[in-house]
């Protein structure tokens, strides 16, 4: 047995030794254990915390935007949409098409909504439909029970109730652009839209508001648990509120249909703008939910440009509606005076170029106002002659040609008042005579934009520099005259003036004809019709083409600008309509309604306004009045 | 636990009675202690329910707890009988496995066997065990020093450890061939080879490093550096560390642990089901089943010293080391101190082959000490 002892002697040890090795062993793990638990405890505590609390953001609601009323263009409308949570669907597929049979789901929208489900994960629910009406929601929540991981949902989105009325102000919203993303942290919630258009752009950081904050607890795979106090609330986007009349506005539109045209109204006291109507127009609701391509191609296509603002961005040759503020630079320069005379034959020589007048018979002895009134282009060529183009110039931009108004809308252009400076600097040429004289009908290089009519307009009409408003500031109150500063010219030379504009309307005038129903008010205007083609001695010769007989692109642009009443300006009007033809059968008789349905609005403001969809509280709808009765 | 004089004088055979008042009760009531810790885990990871995993792990581990009664109850002859085999039943399911395994866990592991289905890795580490206890049993002091006993024992264990490599299991393939070499080590065989065989081990290791598949390079690369990409391959070992750092001395309390009920822990209720327990009850909870399994292990080995026959002793020390070096592995891995192997903690774990394989191992443990003056043949069944 002694093999028996050496064999068990042997076994015992290094059993023995075993255990201790065991001991050391788990005397060590918990070393180790009471290192990161006690010594190391509190970093690893933190970690923890970060790991399961996350900061979510509660969007703001956006502010909204109101006319000068209190009506509203911009707001927040109830949304009726449907989610899909693709972890808590059995069969996402299978799903979404029994979902598609309810929400009316075509083909390319569900397979943009299965690439979404595969990008994103699992617990992210995707857009399935939205803007869904009562009836398509109700049947969704009613086929709840089928339908596993659908997730109907109301919430707000942008609408704008005046529709295409008021795209080019109000503008629209989109996703944030890639590279803003980093800029404010509520561009990554889901679904959060920006203003990307017009004043919803330009008032971004009004509009918007302030996210709010609140803590949650979430699983690893980022689902929200439950929410840990604090909360944050999200402060409100202000409301802005616009100098524009929803009423006139619509009005405006209708009266210019279909024609590529612009129009604009202006309270010339306060420089508030009534109307600034471009048409044809879109609707701006389309961008909300995501345009057809047909759609968006039809839209950059249109030759009429319906995306463009063109009362501001739209710069076009005035024609004869700048011959006022020509025959003040005359006057003011004393190169004539109110009664000099100048007989029209039709034509007038400059070296051997010959001008013509729109009258080829033409228009006889013509004194400043009957040249103003019936719109002599021979006239101005010979008051022209005695004049510098830089003269002309300095007047034109004393009535506001070439600069730009900070009205808070963008895509402004400042047109262009063309001088020696200008022809030197840009086109490298000494400044023509004959461009002087051109230049004096508002044809050649000149180009003024709606907005820079109506304020020329109201600057003739008032003597003052009226300058335009768009957006109210904080507690301002509409109407309110703005004593703008005197355009410092002399009183006799504005009446002058003034009176060639009164006669326009009247019998003789090139707008009477066409703008003689009776109006209550008394007007004065000045029609203007821009040439957009050269017409050759040949054609001359043989009868100048009637509009008609043209394309739509060479016709000539139809143009209006009026103030009323005549005596005590309180409104001004531009008008133009793209290739419309004759300043006077086309512009001139919806300058001449325009003016008279402003004078009745601002005669009677609504009471109230009651919004036709009844998805919002209407005490909403009449926010923020800023006309209280009997002003204005 | 050197006190068993009770039935110093008894010769086999024993009475039902006796046998039942010799199995040391204070062992079993560990046992239970430990599987219960097991149970609660399984109750908190599922989000304070019953279903699906406590409930099912304590019905296994009640059947099993009959089925460990019943081995410590039947005499140890019969285990030393049963030793080549046992192994040779294993060795016969792992080739089963090999055939027709259906696919689980990423690798073939499971034998469907109609009512149940077993692993049969599980239950080789004991039967590897078993059969060089009882090799080693018919060696004397001599014979067990000589180089030409490592022959059979060589194929007992590459067999199933090439075997259980290829399905692929890393983890369980080593820890037969640990818990074998720690046989082999208290059998009697000269220190020096095991310090040469460390030796040449680790030189194979690092010569093989390039044949391994990626998955495990990048468990070994993440474990030496963990922080390196704490979202990808690191993520396991961070999201642990972070549970069992804060939770602190006491914990965050039953159900409470963020890391664990929000899911932020890795396979919490199999191989990292430790830092639940940590994260959730402290440094005293994971202290506290530390030490128990301390005082199961020690048992294990005090009761292979009080054998009288080489098979009891080897057998007992054998399953103890074996249950250690799944203790030390696991819970070296949950802390970052080892590599991520896939190695269940001994109980506590929830599955159902892993519990069984150790019931038996703790019932043979058991029998062992209730038949440890029973005096074995060195050759043959010993039943004769």
């Amino acid at each position: 047995m002694a093999r028996e002892g050496l064999r068990y002697q042997t076994f015992s040890r290094r059993a023995l030794l075993m255990a201790g090795v065991q001991g050391a062993a788990l005397t060590a793990l918990g070393g180790r254990l009471y290192y990161l638990a006690v010594v190391e405890g509190e970093k690893y505590r933190l970690r923890a915390d970060r790991n399961r609390i996350s900061l979510r953001l509660i969007a703001p609601e956006r502010g909204l935007i109101l006319d000068r009323y209190g009506r509203q263009l911009a707001k927040n409308r109830q949304d009726f949409r449907v989610f899909l949570i693709p972890e808590q669907a059995i069969d996402v597929d299978a799903t979404l098409i029994k979902l598609g049979y309810i929400v009316h789901l075509n083909e390319r929208r569900l397979r943009r909504v299965q690439r979404q489900i595969k990008r994103q994960r699992k617990f992210v629910p995707v857009t399935v439909a939205q803007r869904l009406d009562w009836k398509t929601f109700s049947r969704v929540n009613v086929s709840l029970p089928y339908l596993p991981g659908v997730v109907p949902e109301s919430g707000l989105s942008r609408f704008y109730p005046a529709g295409g009325a008021l795209a080019h102000i109000v503008g629209y919203l989109g996703s944030p652009r890639e590279q803003d993303i980093g800029e404010n942290p509520l561009y990554q919630l889901p679904g959060f839209k920006v203003g990307r258009q017009g004043l919803e752009s330009a008032f971004e950081d009004d509009l918007r508001g302030f996210a709010g904050r609140r803590q949650v607890e979430v699983n690893s795979v980022g689902r929200e648990v439950r929410e840990l106090p604090p909360r944050q609330e999200a402060s409100n986007g202000k409301n802005i509120q616009l100098t524009l009349d929803l009423a006139l506005q619509k009005f405006a539109a209708e009266q210019m249909g279909e024609a590529a045209a612009a129009s604009v109204v202006m309270d010339v006291r306060s420089g508030e703008l009534l109307a600034l109507s471009s048409t044809p127009s879109y609707d701006p609701n389309d961008f909300i939910g995501g345009m057809s391509q047909e759609n968006w191609q039809s839209l950059i296509n249109d030759p009429r440009k319906p995306l463009l603002n063109k009362c501001v961005s739209g710069q076009f040759p005035p024609g004869s509606t700048i011959k006022p503020f020509v025959a003040l630079a005359a006057l003011e320069q004393g190169v004539l005076t109110p009664e000099t005379q100048f007989y029209c034959n039709g034509t007038h020589k400059l070296g051997n170029h010959t001008f013509h007048c729109w009258q080829r018979r033409g228009h006889g002895m013509q004194t400043m106002t009957s040249a103003i009134a019936n719109s002599c282009d021979v006239y101005f060529y010979r008051l022209a002659e005695r004049l510098d183009i830089d003269q002309i110039a300095d007047m034109g931009r004393r009535f506001g040609l070439g600069t730009s108004y900070d009205i808070g809308v963008d895509g402004q252009k400042s047109g262009l008042m063309p001088d020696r400076a200008w022809k030197r600097d840009v086109l490298n040429e000494p400044w023509h005579g004959g461009e002087t004289l051109n230049t004096a009908i508002g044809q050649g290089a000149v180009l003024a934009t709606p907005l820079q009519l109506v304020v020329m307009m109201a600057r003739l009409a008032t003597g003052r520099l009226v300058r335009p408003k768009l957006v109210f500031n904080e507690s301002e109150l509409a109407g309110q005259d703005a004593n703008f500063p005197t355009i410092g010219l002399n009183p006799l030379s504005l009446q002058t003036v003034q009176r060639g504009m009164e006669m326009v309307m009247e019998p003789g005038g090139t707008a009477h004809n066409y703008a003689r129903r009776k109006s209550a008010q008394k007007l004065a205007g000045k029609t203007g019709t821009a040439q957009v083609r050269r017409i050759t001695t040949e054609e001359r010769a043989a009868g100048v083409f009637k509009n008609e007989d043209l394309p739509w692109n060479r016709r000539d642009h139809a143009l209006f600008v009026g103030y009323a009443p005549a005596d005590t300006p309180r409104m001004a009007v531009s008008v133009l309509v793209q290739h419309g033809g004759g300043g006077s059968a086309v512009a001139a008789p919806i300058g001449r309604k325009l003016m008279d349905k402003a004078a009745q609005l601002l005669d009677s403001p609504p009471k109230s306004v009651v919004e036709g969809d009844g998805m919002d509280n209407s005490s909403d709808s009449f926010s923020n009045p800023r006309i209280l009765k009997g002003q204005v | 636990m050197g006190a068993m004089p009770t039935l110093h004088h008894a010769r086999e055979p024993l009475s039902i009675i006796q046998r039942l008042l010799s199995i040391n009760w204070l062992m079993v009531l560990i046992i239970i202690c430990i599987a219960s810790v097991g149970f609660s885990l399984l109750y908190s990871v599922a989000g304070g329910k019953w279903d699906p995993w406590a409930e099912r792990q304590m019905i296994r581990f009640f059947g099993s707890l009959a089925i460990m009664i019943l081995i410590a109850l039947t005499n140890i002859r019969i285990w030393m009988a049963l030793s080549y085999p046992a192994w040779l039943i294993g060795l016969v399911f792992l080739i089963a496995v090999e055939i027709a395994g259906t696919i689980g866990m990423g690798g073939q592991r499971w034998l469907d066997i109609g009512v149940m289905r077993i692993q049969p890795s599980e239950f080789m580490k004991i039967a590897v065990v078993m059969a060089l206890a009882r090799y080693f049993h018919g060696r004397d002091y001599y014979q067990s020093r000589k180089l030409s006993s490592l022959i059979l024992p060589f194929i007992l264990i590459t067999l199933p450890f090439l075997l259980v490599l290829r399905q692929p299991d890393l983890g369980t393939s080593l820890m037969i061939v640990a818990g074998a070499v720690a046989v082999i080590f208290m059998a009697g065989l000269p220190a020096w080879l095991f310090v040469f065989a460390g030796t040449v081990s680790a030189i194979g290791a690092v010569s093989l490093w390039p044949f391994l598949p990626s998955y495990q390079k990048g468990r070994v690369l993440t474990f030496i550096n963990p922080e390196a990409d704490p979202l990808g391959a690191g993520y396991q070992i961070t999201q642990s560390k972070i549970a069992l750092g804060s939770g602190g001395l006491s914990g965050k309390g039953f159900l409470e642990g963020t890391q664990s009920q929000l899911n932020f822990l890795p396979e919490m209720k199999t191989d990292f089901i430790f830092t639940v327990l940590a994260e959730e009850f402290g440094l005293m909870g994971a202290v506290g089943l530390l030490l128990m399994y301390f005082i199961v292990l020690t048992y294990g080995l005090l009761v292979g010293i009080g054998c009288r026959s080489q098979f009891g002793r080897l057998l007992a020390s054998g399953l103890a080391v074996t249950l250690f070096l799944y203790v030390l592995i696991n819970v070296g891995m949950v802390m970052g101190l080892l590599p991520v192997v896939g190695v269940p903690l001994p109980l506590v774990s929830y599955g159902g082959s892993a519990m069984l394989t150790w019931m038996v191992a703790f019932g043979l443990i058991l029998s062992v000490a209730v038949h440890r003056q029973i005096v074995l043949a060195p050759k043959g069944s010993g039943l004769g």
